[in-house]
C-alpha cells in the first residue's frame, strides 16, 4: 500500500500481504500465526523505514549540529508527534516519554511518580488480571515507602467484579488497569473506571500493551492519565515503548533513570534534570525503533483501528463458535463466552494435553501459539490453572488460521487420546 | 507427523496418563527437594529414601508438561531398589542421552546413534532431544534427583 493511501474497506488479505514473515513455512506448513499478543509481525513499511534510517538518516539523536543528525533528531521527535496523535493527547508530543516497553513505562510509573506521591498507606489498586509489569512495580514501591497494593477480584465469567468496589476504592490514589486481557481477552471499561477513580479523587492509569493495537485509543475522550503500551505489540518493532501522562503531571515528575541526554546541567556538586519527556529519556533511545513506530502508526491508520477492532472481533466471535461445536467442551477457552467487549485473545485449555505439548503439536502444523502463565500469575491462581494454550488475533489474521488451529487442535487431542 | 511419533512415544504418553510412584512420603526419614522449571512453571517435589546406600522407596507429586511428568515417572522405575552406584550410572547415561552437541550429526543432521542398551524404558526419551525447547522438561526430574541423591549421601555421612 502505497503511503497515505486509504482502504476504502478492511483487507486483512491485503494485510497479510503487506507482512513478509506470513510468507514463510514452519515445519513444511505456512505460517500459522497466532501469538499477536506476544508480538505482531511488522508490515514491510516498517521494516522499510527502520532500513532506510540505517541507511541513510543515522546519527545520534540531539547531539550534533550535521545535516543527518538533525534528520535522525526529526524522525526521532516526529514519532513523538505521530504518537500524541494516534492516542489523541491533549497537550500533544510534549506528553510523550520513549521508554523501551510497556514494563519500564511501569517502572517509570511507580518509580517516579508513585515514589514522589505516594505515601505509607496509599493504596495502589490494580487488578486480578493485570500483567506482572502492572504488579511488580507496585510491591517494589511497597518496599519502599509501604504502599498498599490491593486487587480487584475477576468473576467467574472473566470480567472484573465492581461490586465491592467502593470498599476497594478507600485510600485508593492510583487506579491502575489493563485496557484488554493478554490471557482472557477482557476488555475492560475503561471510561467507567476513570469515572469512578476520579470521583474519588484518584488517577487513572492504563496498561494498553494489548489494546492499543486492537482498539481505538483516545486518551482524552477516556479521560485516562497515564498510559503504557509498547511498539512491538502494535506492529512496530521490539525495545520502544511509551510512556503517557498529562503535561501538568509530567512536569512534576522526577527524574527516573540518570545519565546522558536527560540533564540540563551537569557540575560536580550535582546536576539539573531537563524538562518534559528528556528528563525520562537518558542514554541513546532506540531511534531506528521510532522511525518503524512511526511507520506502524501510519499502516494503522490507513488500516483505520475501528477497522481493525471490527474484523478481530468477527474472527473472534467465529472461533469461540467453531471451539465449541468442533470439540464441545474438551477444549476450554478461559475468557468471556460472550465476543462483546473482548478482544481476539483465546486461552486454551485442553482436557488432559498440557499447554506446552498443545504448543508442541500445534508447531508441527506451522500454528504459533503461546504456553505458560503469560506473565498473569495471580490471574492464573485465581482460575486454578498453571498455564494455557494461548491463540490471539492480528490485523492480518483470516478464518483460515482457526482451521488450522481447530486441525491441530484435533490432533493433539487425538494424540493424547 | 513422524517427528512428533518421535516425541510422544507410546511409553512416554502411558507414563504421562499413569505416572508411577506418585504421592509424598514422610520426611524425615525421607529427604524433600523441590524442582522447579520458572518458564514453563513444571513443579516437583521429589521424596527420596536411602537406605544402607540404596534407594528403597521415591515418590514425587508436581505438574508438569507430558515430557517432564513422563520422565519422573520413568526415572523413579530406573531408580528405585537401586544402590547409589547405579543411581550415578543411570544419571550419567540419560545426561548424555539429552546432550546433542557432545554427539556427532550425519550429513541428515541427525545425531548418531546412541547405545540405549540397559537403558530400558528410559530410551523412550531419546526422541526429545531433536526438540531443544523440551529437554529441560525432560531433566527436570533428574536434577532434583541428583540433588536429593547429594543431600542424601551428605546427610549419611
Amino acid at each position: 500500500m502505497a503511503r497515505g493511501e486509504r482502504m476504502t474497506s478492511f483487507n486483512a488479505r491485503a494485510v497479510r500481504a503487506d507482512t513478509p514473515m506470513m510468507k514463510r513455512d514452519v515445519n513444511g506448513r505456512p505460517l500459522t500465526y497466532l501469538d499477536s499478543a506476544s508480538s505482531s509481525l511488522p508490515p514491510r513499511a516498517v521494516i522499510e523505514a527502520m532500513s532506510r534510517y540505517y541507511e541513510l538518516h543515522h546519527a545520534n539523536v540531539h547531539r550534533g549540529v550535521y545535516t543527518t543528525a538533525n534528520e535522525a533528531t526529526e524522525i526521532f521527535e516526529g514519532a513523538r508527534v505521530a504518537v500524541a496523535d494516534f492516542i489523541h493527547a491533549p497537550g500533544g508530543a510534549d506528553e510523550v516519554v520513549f521508554t523501551h516497553g510497556t514494563t519500564e513505562s511501569f517502572n517509570l510509573l511507580a518509580k517516579s511518580w508513585g515514589a514522589a506521591n505516594l505515601r505509607e498507606g496509599d493504596v495502589v489498586l490494580v487488578s486480578e488480571m493485570e500483567h506482572h509489569a502492572n504488579i511488580v512495580p507496585w510491591f517494589q514501591l511497597r518496599e519502599i515507602n509501604g504502599i498498599e497494593v490491593r486487587f480487584i477480584p475477576v468473576d467467574d465469567d472473566y470480567r472484573l467484579d465492581l461490586t465491592d468496589i467502593d470498599r476497594l476504592m478507600e485510600g485508593v490514589r492510583l487506579l491502575s488497569v489493563t485496557g484488554m486481557s493478554n490471557v482472557l481477552g477482557t476488555i475492560n471499561p475503561l471510561g467507567e473506571l476513570a469515572a469512578l477513580a476520579h470521583r474519588r479523587g484518584a488517577l487513572f492509569a492504563v496498561d494498553g500493551a494489548q489494546s492499543i493495537a486492537h482498539l481505538p485509543t483516545d486518551v482524552a475522550a477516556l479521560d485516562i492519565d497515564f498510559l503504557a503500551f509498547s511498539a512491538h505489540k502494535m506492529l512496530g518493532p521490539t525495545g520502544l515503548g511509551v510512556f503517557w501522562t498529562r503535561r501538568e503531571i509530567l512536569a512534576d515528575m522526577p527524574p527516573f533513570l540518570g545519565g546522558g541526554g536527560m540533564i540540563l546541567d551537569v557540575r560536580t556538586d550535582g546536576y539539573t534534570p531537563a524538562g518534559g519527556p528528556t528528563r525520562f529519556e537518558a542514554g541513546t533511545p532506540a531511534i531506528a525503533e521510532t522511525a518503524g513506530l512511526s511507520a506502524a502508526i501510519r499502516y494503522l491508520g490507513g488500516l483505520g483501528m475501528d477497522n481493525v477492532a471490527a474484523h478481530e472481533h468477527e474472527l473472534t466471535i467465529d472461533a469461540l463458535e467453531r471451539l465449541e461445536k468442533e470439540f464441545s467442551g474438551r477444549v476450554r477457552v478461559i475468557g468471556p463466552a460472550d465476543a462483546t467487549s473482548r478482544g481476539g485473545v483465546l486461552s486454551l485449555d485442553v482436557e488432559g494435553v498440557h499447554p506446552h505439548d498443545v504448543a508442541q503439536i500445534l508447531d508441527q502444523y506451522g500454528v504459533c501459539v503461546r504456553p505458560g502463565h503469560h506473565c498473569a500469575k495471580p490471574l492464573m491462581r485465581r482460575f486454578g490453572l498453571a498455564a494455557t494454550a494461548r491463540a490471539s488475533f492480528g490485523p492480518y489474521s483470516l478464518t483460515s488460521d482457526t482451521d488450522v488451529l481447530i486441525e491441530a487442535l484435533g490432533e493433539a487431542v487425538s494424540l493424547f487420546g | 507427523m513422524s517427528n512428533l511419533d518421535d516425541l510422544y512415544r507410546e511409553i512416554i504418553l502411558d507414563h504421562y496418563r499413569t505416572p508411577r510412584n506418585r504421592g509424598a512420603l514422610d520426611s524425615p526419614p525421607a529427604v524433600r527437594v523441590e524442582g522447579f522449571n520458572p518458564l514453563c512453571g513444571d513443579e516437583l517435589v521429589l521424596y527420596l529414601v536411602v537406605d544402607n546406600g540404596v534407594v528403597t522407596d521415591i515418590k514425587m507429586t508436581g505438574h508438569g508438561c507430558s515430557i517432564s511428568q513422563a520422565s519422573s515417572s520413568l526415572m523413579s522405575v530406573a531408580v528405585k531398589g537401586k544402590n547409589l552406584d547405579e543411581v550415578e550410572t543411570v544419571m550419567e547415561r540419560f545426561k548424555e542421552m539429552m546432550t546433542l552437541k557432545e554427539r556427532s550429526l550425519d550429513e541428515n543432521g541427525e545425531a548418531a546413534p546412541l547405545d540405549l542398551r540397559n537403558l530400558g524404558e528410559i530410551a523412550a526419551l531419546a526422541g526429545v532431544v531433536k526438540f531443544p525447547v523440551r529437554i529441560k522438561c525432560a531433566t527436570l526430574a533428574w536434577k532434583t534427583l541428583a540433588e536429593a541423591v547429594a543431600e542424601a549421601e551428605a546427610e549419611a555421612t
